[in-house]
């Protein structure tokens, strides 16, 4: 409440009174709101930090397994650009270094989807306008958005700070402050994107690609130098957490950063705010032709995905022409250590280490491509629920033909953006062309099958079609973070992506590829059935 | 009285679009007031600067004697606002938005809520996303008919409610004049705005082209005549503001401005009356007259 009061004063300045009235109703809206989706992000990032010590403790028992593996990790370069340099090699350091940065990652989207959903996204649906007919100051939207935001930051960072205080409980605060202040940087990022577009899908994509463009930056800087020290990671606010250091004699200045980021991004947001009216933007939507061309359910379809599929498609050329750029660095690195020498020359030599490390890319795009296939499909589910699949369905469309039209593009925009990927880590490394893009169509079933199983939950039900985020998110930690753990393979089994051959490098094996076209082609049909069956949601 | 709503001279442009193009509004304090207009003419965007979420280019505004951009907040606890497409959170009841938008302004009557509820027929534990198109617009109505507030804009409000809850619409901004409440009602429904309005005000391209009682209104434009007459007209045609003149046999149909009906009378008794209906224009005529002048001056200019 002291926020309000204080903010009061400086709203009369700022112009107009009481700039921020109503923002404790306005707070309380959105926490009401967003009851479930706030309290499992937090759950699930959170559990996912401090369910770690106990995976690395029985994997590393002693402390000089420890010491080893991380005098293995910071040597090669590609793992340090995957996770970033390792600072201590105590459980809670290695803790840091395995999970940290993707915490960080997690707290940044959820954050920015928070910020998004209670600024742009209300005015965009007009209910901002009745909204703002009440006692409700002009900087309160923003404000309370923020707050929602802050709230779920500081949360996390509570989970965090204690169940990792057995570690140590310096470290556990840091880890647990830097985690949440990468959150807040890129709410006060979106709160910027906000202003500047008209749609609140938009505001979400660009700011989502801005989370992309910092963890490239640091795992470019992370791939050069051992320390963290590198411009490019001092450039990206994911870098800032690991510099940190976190259970590794803290830098605790580190956070000032984080405190003037969000300072400076809050008041450029609230600037650009005051300057427009609500529901403009100052990037205004160009008005559109007269008249159109679209004409089938399958061109509307295209219409509408067409800059999504654009958008991922330059993600993964731009990820994979990075990855491939430190694909020959990372080798080189390793092959300085007499003893990883060794063992990659068991491996089959220098190419040997640097296939592990392309189908590892490869792997990880696969996975990613899992995300976008399900957000593909699952438009389905936002037509649907919104209305707008109705008044189409009601003309000479049969449900098949609608559900066709975006599956299509789902399923070969998967293709598409996979190709992209491997044509990016081919550009960055140099070389192999073929041999990549190979690797990565092998990945296509997998994906597929994820996909497939989003037809089918869409089709069975519009409640449990976003499960389908759950399964793709399960894959995605599976593959991230199941083998450090030394998980049991029945569940590492459960993730299509596990049955895969690794290539390159790896023998192509054609079994699981068919098998999981198969259950791919069988989960589409299935849900497709279902989805003939069912009642359209009105 | 004093003025609820004055504007004089209101600017707004979007680009190079000039939305209101120096309107002019008056409503005094109790009444309840037609905003009329085509689509696009401006009515919404007025509504906007009105509630202080437009700044306007240039113009004066009050609204309860007070600025609507700086004092937007002090004022807004004394508005209710709904417009004419509500939208509701998914995951929230009806009760519940109701409720938050009656925090939101000066305060909620609970009885009045729950008498407002009832004759609405609004269930209000059900969640936003399964609400109709009218029963939206109930929440939003129910909302400001129980709040404790001196002005009330209604922004085409009944759009999507079935003609019952029509009528309760209108009994409720009955009361609420009764109570001596200011109202400003932006609607499309003609009858809805002849039954309830005290004054009209008729906007076209941003301006304000007609203003006042519906009675002034019509003083100012034209009487359709009817009459059967025993002989032959006389000199009807040559008669100043006739219009329209359609003579077969004895039968006289025409079209007169108000203020020379007393000339015609007397041109008609002249060849001797056996029947006559004169009817009054109806509002529906009165506005189709202005859109329609509108579309001429266009097709002119080209």
């Amino acid at each position: 409440m002291t926020a309000v009061a204080s903010g009061a004063r400086f709203g009369v300045r700022a112009g107009g009174s009481r700039q921020l009235a109503g923002t404790w109703t306005l707070l309380r809206l959105a926490l009401r709101r967003d009851r479930v989706m706030i309290p499992v992000w937090v759950a699930v990032i959170g559990l996912m930090v401090v369910s770690m010590p106990g995976s690395l403790e029985s994997v590393y028992s002693t402390a000089a397994e420890r010491a080893d593996v991380a005098r293995q990790m910071l040597t090669n370069s590609s793992l340090r650009a995957m996770y970033g340099p390792v600072f201590g090699d105590s459980v809670g350091g290695l803790v840091a270094w395995r999970i940290g940065t993707y915490a960080g990652v997690f707290a940044g989207i959820m954050s920015l989807l928070i910020v998004v959903r209670h600024t742009r996204d209300e005015e965009e649906s007009g209910r901002q306008e009745m909204v703002s007919a009440g006692m409700v100051g002009r900087r309160a939207p923003l404000t309370s958005a923020l707050l929602a935001a802050l709230v779920a930051n500081a949360g996390l960072a509570l989970i965090i700070t204690g169940g990792l205080a057995g570690q140590g409980s310096s470290g556990a605060l840091a880890l647990g402050l830097g985690t949440a202040g990468v959150g807040m940087v890129f709410a006060t990022m979106a709160a910027i994107v906000a202003q500047l577009t008209e749609s609140a899908r938009l505001a979400k994509g660009l700011t989502g690609g801005l989370l992309g463009a910092a963890f490239v930056l640091r795992a470019a800087g992370d791939s050069s130098v051992t320390d963290g020290s590198s411009v490019l990671t001092w450039l990206s606010p994911v870098g800032w957490l690991e510099n940190l250091r976190s259970f590794a004699d803290e830098r605790w200045w580190v956070l000032l950063l984080f405190a003037a980021a969000v300072a400076l991004q809050g008041l450029i947001a609230y600037d650009l705010a005051g300057r427009r009216d609500v529901g403009m933007s100052f990037l205004p939507t160009r008005p559109g032709p007269a008249s159109g061309r679209l004409g089938t359910a399958w061109a509307l379809a295209w219409r509408l995905q067409r800059g999504s599929v654009l958008g991922w498609g330059l993600g993964f050329l731009a990820a994979g022409v990075a990855f491939g750029g430190i694909t020959t660095g990372a080798t080189d690195l390793v092959g300085d250590n007499e003893r990883t020498r060794e063992i990659i020359e068991r491996m089959g030599g220098q190419s040997g280490i640097t296939d592990a490390f392309l189908a590892t890319m490869v792997g990880m795009l696969g996975m990613v491509a899992a995300l976008y296939v399900v957000q593909s499909v699952l438009r389905l589910h936002a037509e649907e629920t919104s209305q707008r699949a109705e008044p189409i369905l009601a003309n000479a469309v049969g449900r098949l033909r609608w559900a066709s039209g975006h599956l299509l593009i789902a399923f070969g925009g998967a293709t598409l953006i996979m190709l992209v990927g491997g044509l990016g880590l081919a550009l960055g490394y140099g070389q192999d062309l073929p041999t990549i893009l190979g690797a990565c169509l092998v990945q296509l079933p997998a994906i597929w099958t994820i996909g497939g199983l989003a037809v089918l939950l869409h089709g069975v039900s519009p409640t449990v079609a976003p499960g389908a985020w759950g399964v793709a998110g399960a894959a995605l930690l599976l593959g991230w973070i199941g083998p450090a753990l030394d998980l049991p393979n029945a569940l590492l089994d459960l993730s299509p992506f596990g049955h895969l051959p690794k290539l390159p490098g790896g023998d192509m094996t054609w079994t699981p590829v068919l098998v999981l076209t198969a259950i791919a082609v069988a989960l589409v049909g299935v849900g497709l059935g279902a989805l003939r069956r069912r009642d359209i949601t009105t | 009285m004093t003025k609820a709503i004055t504007v004089s001279g209101l600017h707004k442009s979007f680009g190079s679009t000039h939305a209101l193009d120096g309107l002019d509004l008056d409503v005094e304090t109790g009444e309840v007031h037609g905003f009329l207009g085509p689509n696009g003419a401006g009515k919404s965007t007025t509504i906007r600067v009105l509630l202080g979420l437009l700044r306007a280019d240039s113009g004066a505004t009050q609204l309860l004697g007070r600025d609507p951009w700086t004092d937007a907040v002090e004022l807004h606890r004394r508005i209710a606002y709904v417009p004419g497409d509500v939208t509701l959170w998914r995951n929230l009841s009806g009760g519940e938005v109701i409720d938050l938008y009656g925090r939101l302004r000066g305060g909620l009557d609970k009885t009045r809520r729950a008498d407002l509820v009832e004759r609405f027929e609004l269930d209000p534990t059900k969640k936003g996303r399964t609400y109709s198109k009218g029963n939206r617009q109930k929440v939003a109505l129910v909302a400001a008919f129980a709040s404790d507030v001196d002005l009330l804009i209604l922004d085409e409000p009944t759009s999507g409610l079935d003609p019952l809850m029509e009528e309760v619409f209108q009994s409720c901004v009955e009361e609420e004049r009764d109570r001596g409440r200011t109202i400003l009602l932006s609607s499309h429904i003609l009858s809805e705005v002849e039954e309830l309005c005290d004054r009209v005000s008729i906007i076209r391209k941003g301006r304000t082209v007609e203003s006042g009682s519906l009675t002034q209104l019509r003083h100012l434009t034209r009487t359709s005549v009817t009459a059967e007459l025993a002989g032959p007209p006389n000199g009807l045609a040559a008669l100043p503001g006739v219009h329209d003149l359609d003579v077969q046999g004895g039968r006289v149909k025409l079209q007169v401005e108000s203020d020379k009906l007393n000339a015609v009378l007397r041109s008609l008794t002249e060849s001797g009356v056996r029947s006559l209906t004169s009817t009054p224009p109806t509002l529906e005529e009165l506005f189709l007259r202005h859109y329609q002048e509108d579309v001429r001056a266009e097709a002119v200019s080209r």
